[in-house]
């Protein structure tokens, strides 16, 4: 087996794959949703309900704000309590839409069975059929991003797609819910997968996984082999195994090591050298919007941590409050810990138990004692160990001291936003030195200087 | 860091075993003078509230001054020396991770310009009991360099085989005591490649551009010595495999330690060649410190996305 990985810098974190195999349960009703109306990238929501309105299961509750925007649907049954701010996964407070449960009754369009529809029964299925669908049901990327999807299957006129890659990797340590995903609902993806294809108007495509998920390969690579391979197909579909390493998850990364292209400097998007790259989530959730009609309410998330009981996968619904999945597992452990929305390497750390599991939230991490805390940062003795890792082929250690000195021209000129925000820098720093924490920063800075000229 | 000083033990075990009584009494004294400055400075003149000493850094400061000192140098001289690498090269410029020039390279050179009597002779192997009164002896460079000058090609028929330059087993003069035996001092670069301290990148451009460098002159004439025991012989294995791989002190990107590197190798062939003293690798690299700066300024990694050249 010829197994490929991207070309520059990367690490190897520990991986922490304590729910690798505890199988998803679906997580209990919450007693009062919350639903951010930015769960996206891009312009937010605007609520289509009032206090009082009784939903359903999939009501629309917050239609899409402008083009780069996604409609967001309750995922409980009941009455909108209160139109409010609560603090997201963010850390900001922001506006948000309270439904408080009662039952569990489903809008009536949705297709509740289990059977596993195929392309093949659905002839009325046009590419631009699939992307409205995917549109009109608010789904956007999985991984984490959270772009809506339908954007990145209608690229600009200058692009041509020629394939889609199904981002499998999962390269985060501690999170497993694209594995449980995956092992347990292979057909619906590899059909979401066809969607996919068929909306981009490409015939190949990829699924990229990292060989720490041998079993998911081996699933993946027979299924595809029953689905796609047969002469009557024509679809060209591979499982493309890759060496494990952080940061492959990342779109960027991932295309080189799938298809040995690299994507220019921003602006340029993957669709530039001719990839789609979409979440093994994100498949799924196409296919539910596509075949089942229901709409991005629930979601597969991992709730992880070494010092908690009972670690576990859970099909979530959104708006539920990560407190809620956490008791679920056992509670909150003694002493001190660290909640992250997330991962450990790009998870953001919160101060709330209430915020809401959204569209993006892949998992519940939460780190305990120790590990929890940061180490005193000694001077840098330009040891350049930042600089090997930088899987961009940036000077992680000369950009957060632009930033910390405010120099933004050189930041700007040293291509501070080429920056992933994948962390290995700060991961491999002998000196415990928070280079990321500096460049995030002085990347926002930058993005705004340069907006701002640019809308001159 | 104390990865460094457990890759510095076979080439100090080395010189014990070479030098006896006095590298011991010179490699304590130079230790202990390099942390006791770095201390006094940090609590009496930086006033710093954390004391850098615990680092490490001046212990390997401490010992790689000691490997560039001869055998059988007084006390009060090697205090000058870890005075001027800790307090002038280091401290003065604001502690570990900014200064320009390699500390002990400095301490080094400032006490070759000061007592170049006392730095350049150079006490014979095998004296294990002798500090100040051992015998000193030519060394296999001044060896080199007397041939160069004389124009006299037979007078490289003095220098011993390259195999015992390769263990440090010769009669003659032996120079300083960490250079004495390559042997040691490549295990100590095997052991920070394996444990990933350091890349190849400097020291083998380094030692392959002295290699190739010094072959084309052998083969142009032969008064200048055989490409091996270039390599075997002075400083030139101590400084590309622990002193000019410095952090601090050298360029951050691949590209730029090979041009670095490179660069090092050639000067070291020019100084030894065709300047005033036999040795120029500690020069070579002093030099290649100052332009660090400018080399980190220019040469960039190769950015994600960036169209191949």
């Amino acid at each position: 087996m010829n197994i490929k990985t991207f070309s520059i810098g990367g690490i190897h974190p520990d991986e922490n794959k304590l729910t690798h195999e505890v199988a998803t349960k679906v997580a209990a009703l919450p007693k009062q949703a919350i639903f951010p109306l930015s769960q996206h990238i891009g312009a937010p929501a605007k609520p289509v309900v009032q206090k009082g309105d009784r939903v359903k299961v999939g009501t629309l509750i917050a239609e899409a704000g402008g083009f780069v925007s996604a409609p967001i649907f309750s995922s409980v049954s009941g009455s909108v309590l209160k139109i409010d701010t609560a603090i997201d996964a963010t850390g900001y407070r922001k506006p948000v839409i309270i439904i408080s449960v009662e039952g569990d009754e489903w809008e009536e369009t949705i297709d509740r069975s289990d059977k596993l529809e195929t392309v093949e029964s659905h002839p009325e299925l046009t590419p631009e059929e699939i992307v409205t669908r995917i549109k009109d049901a608010g789904v956007v990327g999985m991984g984490g991003a959270c772009f809506p999807t339908f954007i990145k299957l209608t690229p600009p006129p200058t692009a041509k797609a020629e394939c889609v890659i199904i981002n499998a990797v999962e390269c985060e340590p501690y999170i497993t819910a694209d594995y449980r995903l995956m092992m347990e609902k292979a057909d619906e993806i590899l059909v979401g997968l066809e969607l996919l294809m068929m909306a981009a108007k490409v015939t190949t495509g990829y699924i990229g996984i990292e060989t720490n998920k041998p079993a998911a390969i081996e699933l993946l690579m027979k299924k595809v082999e029953e689905k796609f391979n047969s002469q009557s197909s024509v679809f060209n579909v591979s499982v493309v195994p890759l060496k494990q390493r952080y940061p492959q998850g990342g779109e960027k990364q991932l295309v080189d090591a799938v298809i040995q292209r690299q994507v220019p400097a921003p602006p340029a998007i993957p669709v530039n050298v001719g990839a789609i790259v979409q979440n093994v989530g994100t498949a799924y959730a196409v296919y539910e919007a596509v075949m089942k009609h229901k709409p991005l309410f629930e979601r597969y998330t991992t709730v992880t941590g070494k010092n908690l009981q009972n670690p576990g996968n859970f099909l979530v619904r959104m708006g539920t409050p990560m407190k809620d999945l956490i008791d679920a597992c056992g509670g909150m452990p003694e002493g001190d810990n660290k909640l992250l929305a997330g991962g450990p390497m790009m998870g953001k750390a919160l101060t709330s138990v209430e915020v809401p599991i959204c569209k993006g939230t892949n998992s519940v991490t939460i780190i305990s004692g120790d590990e929890a805390r940061r180490k005193e940062p000694q001077p840098c003795i330009r040891c350049a160990k930042c600089v090997w890792v930088c899987p961009m082929g940036l000077e992680p250690y000369l950009l957060a001291k632009l930033s910390e000195v405010k120099n933004w021209e050189r930041a700007e000129r040293e291509d501070i936003v080429n920056c992933i925000e994948c962390g290995s820098c700060q991961f491999t720093c002998p000196a415990h030195r928070p280079l990321l924490d500096n460049i995030r920063q002085g990347k926002s800075t930058v993005m705004g200087i340069i907006r701002s000229r640019t809308a001159k | 860091m104390y990865g460094v000083i457990i890759a510095l033990m076979p080439a100090m075990l080395a010189s014990f075993f070479f030098f006896g009584l006095g590298s011991v009494i010179v490699t304590a004294t130079s230790v202990a003078a390099c942390c006791f400055f770095e201390w006094a400075i940090c609590k009496y003149i930086l006033k710093k509230k954390e004391n850098t000493l615990l680092d490490g850094s001046a212990v390997i400061t401490g010992l790689l001054l000691a490997f560039n000192l001869p055998s059988n140098l007084p006390i009060w001289i090697i205090l000058i020396g870890a005075l001027f690498a800790i307090g002038v090269a280091k401290m003065t410029f604001g502690g570990l991770g900014n200064n320009i020039f390699n500390p002990a390279l400095v301490g080094r050179a400032a006490l070759l310009v000061a007592f170049p009597a006392q730095m350049t002779t150079w006490p014979k192997i095998g004296q294990w009991d002798t500090y100040l009164d051992a015998e000193t002896g030519a060394t296999p460079l001044s060896v080199i360099n007397w041939a160069i000058r004389s124009g006299d090609a037979s007078v490289l028929e003095q220098l011993p085989s390259s195999f015992d330059l390769f263990l440090g087993n010769h009669s003659g003069g032996a120079g300083a005591m960490g250079e004495i035996c390559a042997l040691a001092l490549l295990f100590g670069l095997a052991f920070m490649l394996y444990e990933k301290i350091i890349t190849w990148h400097i020291p083998v451009s380094i030692l392959g551009t002295a290699f190739v460098f010094s072959g084309l002159l052998h083969l142009a004439s032969p008064i200048y010595p055989d490409p091996l025991s270039v390599l075997l012989t002075g400083g030139i294995m101590l400084g590309a495999i622990f002193m000019a791989t410095d952090y601090v002190t050298s360029p951050m990107t691949p590209k730029g330690q090979i041009i670095y590197g490179v660069a090092i190798g050639f000067l070291t062939i020019v100084i030894r060649n065709w300047g005033a003293y036999p040795e120029g690798m500690s020069f070579a690299i002093l030099i290649m410190n100052a332009f660090t700066p400018l080399i980190n300024n220019y040469v960039k990694p190769t950015r994600f996305g960036e169209v191949a050249k």
